[in-house]
């Protein structure tokens, strides 16, 4: 008789738990929007060229219709000038910010001004061609014993109203890939050019302080532009000690 | 039968009677609401609602919050390193968006105006305290987020499923500072001109707020054309240069009415002139007859409104609990006070020729500073609660090396295997990494309770958070008349504060500069909350924290620029010297560091000047347009 009741009671809470997965499951299909797996990637380009900024400082804003929060979600430039981020998939406005970035938007037309329509069902590759102020060329880095040079020269392409003049340029050394202006965990010396005449022949070296001692380190060159938040910087380089 | 009828007819008479007192009987007043009426008709009643509204009021700077009153680089937090290792801060930080704050207020307003009963002064007085306060969020919203909608009546959704005609646009900056001025001049007649009321509106209290919104409007049209990025082209961030000037002559004259005498008696607190020092931490400590403070938020022990100011930053060497020392000053700040006879001087750590100077007290090298010094901060050597406060980050011995240890207090045997003892650090530290300890080498003595158990969590502490005092009217008199071309003014009223410091070389028109303006700010009002707007509405905050990380050899330099790089907090630590026989044994040398849990260094971008309006504001209402730079 015992045997049974607990038999029965063993059923019962069997039952439940079958129906709590039979709820959850349920609910799963019907609440849920499908997880996005489109990578949507790209570059900000200048005549396809990518423009390198610091990582993670400048971003561009995707507006997505259609569900019920309108925010924009942020999309975060790499230091190498490239993007990417896994989204669903429809149709997407985006909008770079203002005052954000070494460079201006382009109009696309008087309508649509400086949104661009992406729409995309499955993965896409998309290259934002911008209008920098300025453009970093034939750029040379190079060490010799504990010295690292470097040779560039500086190409203004904003020019009139929208031309911006350039505050100071620096040559950064650092211990690990990701270098920028920010904060000293992003470089472990930099130099300062003094002479801002011939942008055409630009030189700048610094010296690798006397406690560093990896076999490595990488080097790049970071513009600072008048009244401009964000630097635009050369590629970085990798350099064996 | 007959008898069934008459009781019929009782029943009937007696359920008409009923009927009757019925009417009354529904309409009596309940006993556990009060309805508006009676609320609005009863001075009592209304004290204590406006009494919900102060205790609401909104200070960037708070003893409630420790960290609101020592931020950017002011100190090093001996409790929390995560403020210094992060590099930026985020476009939210410092945001405020409170209009549940402001109806409240607006329906305040409202039903005071409608209620019949109260003595008419009584209410006029009512009135103002209610204007004040709505004019001062209003102030503390266009300092964080610029213009915002500026709305003076309670509105009321009517659940019709459309909202929009509850959605207003923003309003110029301008125009919330323009409101802010309007409304002082509106009311301060109907606010007492009693010095004796600090906790409450008072004429005085509207003035100075009058002039500290004038002064900021008029700074944010003079030094705003230093960064025309940071504006939008409706006005909603950014005020235009012309008004400079209105702006600077309204702050200067509601500034000289205080002076004056026509809002009460203030005058700089002066109890102690035998010590400087005391005096100053006093100005914060004494609320009796204290005519300095012109409006504050009171606190009062065993009354349930008290705070744990103490608690969390008493010396931690014998404290109340086994918590404290959450701000160390910055060698940034200390050094930036000057010399009695008003030079500036880094703190001579070392001599012409690069050898440390030998002290025979560890406070001695903070001699012949300005006397603002040690009411702010404690230094080492110095006492508090009776106790001399013990700081000093190891022994130095003969042969140039240091002995020192993670513990605080430690006795240990020096040199190893001599079986001599002797303390090798400090029980107050500075112990790199070692919450409670100084280390910058420094406590933080404004604010402190110096009364016995106020650092015990059981009692915490009454000293209260003010909010205007007489001092920073006279040197927003100062900046206003020096931007008004009049230096010789300026310096008059400089030179009073300084004087109050101990300083004894008064400065002339000529030495009016925006920068000895900044820095006489910077060393008074330390801790005080006032320092984050000056660098905002001075556009120099992008320069102050432009994310360079600060050289030691850099840390001595330029003091009293007010663009002097202040991204990371560095200290100075005094060592003891252990050289037993010698004349110098026990003796102190002071060595410049950078605390090891500062990793990164500070960078306030444009998108910082005005809080981020997030997004959820944004989606509901339209008409807001987004701030620059963001």
């Amino acid at each position: 008789m015992i045997h049974s009741k607990k038999f029965s009671i063993m059923k019962i809470n069997n039952l439940y738990i079958m129906l709590i997965v039979a709820v959850v499951c349920a609910s799963c299909e019907i609440d849920n929007y499908d997880e996005p797996t489109a990578v949507f990637s790209g570059n900000i380009v200048y005549q396809g060229e990518p423009i390198r900024v610091a990582a993670d400082e400048v971003p561009f804003q995707l507006y997505q219709e259609g569900y019920a929060l309108k925010g924009p979600f942020d999309v975060w430039i790499a230091q190498d000038g490239s993007f990417s981020s896994i989204l669903g998939p429809g149709d997407f406005k985006l909008k770079l910010v203002d005052g954000q970035g070494p460079f201006k938007s382009k109009i696309v037309n008087q309508q649509q001004l400086d949104t661009i329509y992406v729409d995309y069902s499955g993965d896409k590759q998309l290259d934002i061609e911008v209008d920098p102020y300025y453009m970093i060329r034939n750029t040379d880095i190079s060490l010799s014993e504990k010295t690292v040079s470097a040779s560039f020269s500086l190409e203004k392409i904003l020019q009139g109203e929208d031309g911006k003049d350039i505050e100071t340029v620096y040559l950064y050394i650092n211990r690990g890939v990701l270098i920028s202006n920010r904060s000293n965990n992003y470089y472990v010396a930099r130099t300062q050019a003094e002479d801002l005449s011939d942008l055409n022949n630009m030189n700048l070296s610094v010296d690798i302080p006397d406690d560093y001692n990896r076999p490595y380190i990488y080097a790049r060159v970071g513009v600072k532009m008048v009244g401009v938040e964000d630097f635009i910087f050369s590629e970085v380089v990798k350099l064996d000690l | 039968m007959k008898k069934y009828i008459i009781l019929a007819a009782f029943a009937i008479a007696g359920l008409s009677i009923g009927c009757d007192s019925d009417k009354d009987y529904l309409d009596l007043e309940p006993t556990n609401v009060l309805s508006e009426e009676t609320v609005f008709n009863s001075p009592d009643l209304v004290v204590a609602n406006l009494a919900d509204f102060y205790n609401r009021y909104y200070d960037f700077g708070h003893v409630d919050d420790w960290r609101s009153l020592s931020q950017f680089n002011v100190a090093f937090w001996s409790t929390d390193y995560g403020a210094f290792e992060n590099d930026s801060w985020g476009y939210g930080d410092w945001g405020t968006w409170d209009y549940g704050y402001i109806r409240q207020l607006n329906l305040f307003l409202e039903r005071l105006e409608a209620s019949s009963d109260l003595d008419e002064e009584l209410k006029a007085r009512f009135m103002a305290e209610g204007r004040f306060l709505r004019a001062s969020y209003y102030f503390e919203l266009a300092t964080r987020v610029g213009g915002a909608p500026l709305i003076l009546e309670s509105l009321t959704y009517d659940f019709s499923g459309d909202a929009t005609y509850l959605q207003y646009p923003r309003s110029t900056e301008a125009e919330l500072y323009d409101f802010a001025i309007a409304e002082v001049d509106a009311i301060k007649d109907d606010l007492p001109s009693n010095p004796d009321i600090k906790g409450r509106a008072t004429k005085a209290a509207a003035l100075a707020m009058q002039a500290r919104a004038a002064l900021y409007a008029g700074s944010i049209a003079n030094y705003g054309q230093k960064t025309p990025q940071v504006s939008l082209p409706g006005g909603e961030v950014g005020i235009p240069a012309s008004k400079a000037e209105g702006y600077y002559t309204k702050a200067l004259s509601a500034a000289q009415q205080i002076i004056n005498g026509d809002a009460g008696s203030y005058s700089l607190y002066m109890k102690n002139p035998d010590n400087l020092s005391e005096n100053f931490a006093d100005i914060f400590l004494d609320k009796n007859d204290n005519p300095e403070a012109i409006f504050v938020e009171d606190y009062k022990l065993q009354s349930g409104k008290t705070h744990g100011f103490t608690i969390d930053n008493q010396p931690i060497f014998n404290a109340e609990e086994q918590s404290g020392g959450s701000i160390n000053p910055s060698l940034n700040l200390v050094e930036a006070f000057e010399t009695l006879d008003g030079e500036y001087a880094p703190l001579p750590n070392k001599d012409a020729s690069g050898n440390f100077i030998v002290y025979d007290q560890a406070e001695d090298i903070f001699d012949n500073r300005d006397a603002r010094l040690k009411g702010t901060v404690i230094i080492p050597g110095s006492t508090w609660k009776g106790r001399p406060v013990d700081i000093f980050a190891g022994l130095q011995l003969a042969d140039g090396s240091v002995v020192t240890s993670p513990d605080r207090g430690k006795i240990d045997e020096v040199p190893a295997g001599s079986g001599n003892f002797v303390q090798v650090v400090g029980s107050d530290g500075p112990i790199d990494g070692l919450r409670y300890t100084a280390q910058t080498g420094f406590y933080i003595r404004k604010h402190l309770d110096p009364k016995s158990s106020s650092g015990e969590i059981g009692t915490r502490s009454d000293v209260w958070n003010i909010h205007y005092r007489y001092a920073e009217v006279l040197l927003n008199a100062a900046e206003a008349a020096f931007e008004l071309d009049q230096p010789e003014v300026a310096a008059g009223y400089m030179n009073q504060v300084r004087a109050r410091a101990g300083i004894t070389v008064p400065l002339d028109g000529d030495d009016i500069t925006f920068d000895r303006i900044a820095h006489e700010r910077y060393v008074e009002f330390a801790f005080e909350g006032l320092y984050f707007y000056d660098m905002k509405r001075w556009r120099i905050a992008t320069e102050v924290f432009d994310g360079v990380p600060i050289t030691t050899e850099e840390i001595t330099q330029n003091i009293g620029d007010a663009t002097k790089r202040a991204t990371q907090p560095y200290g100075i630590w005094p060592y003891k010297l252990y050289e037993p026989g010698s004349p110098d044994d026990g003796k102190y040398i002071y060595k410049v560091v950078r605390p090891n849990r500062v990793r990164a260094s500070d960078r306030f971008r444009l998108g910082n000047y005005y809080s981020e309006i997030n997004q959820g504001i944004l989606n509901n209402n339209p008409l807001i347009v987004k701030q620059p730079n963001q």
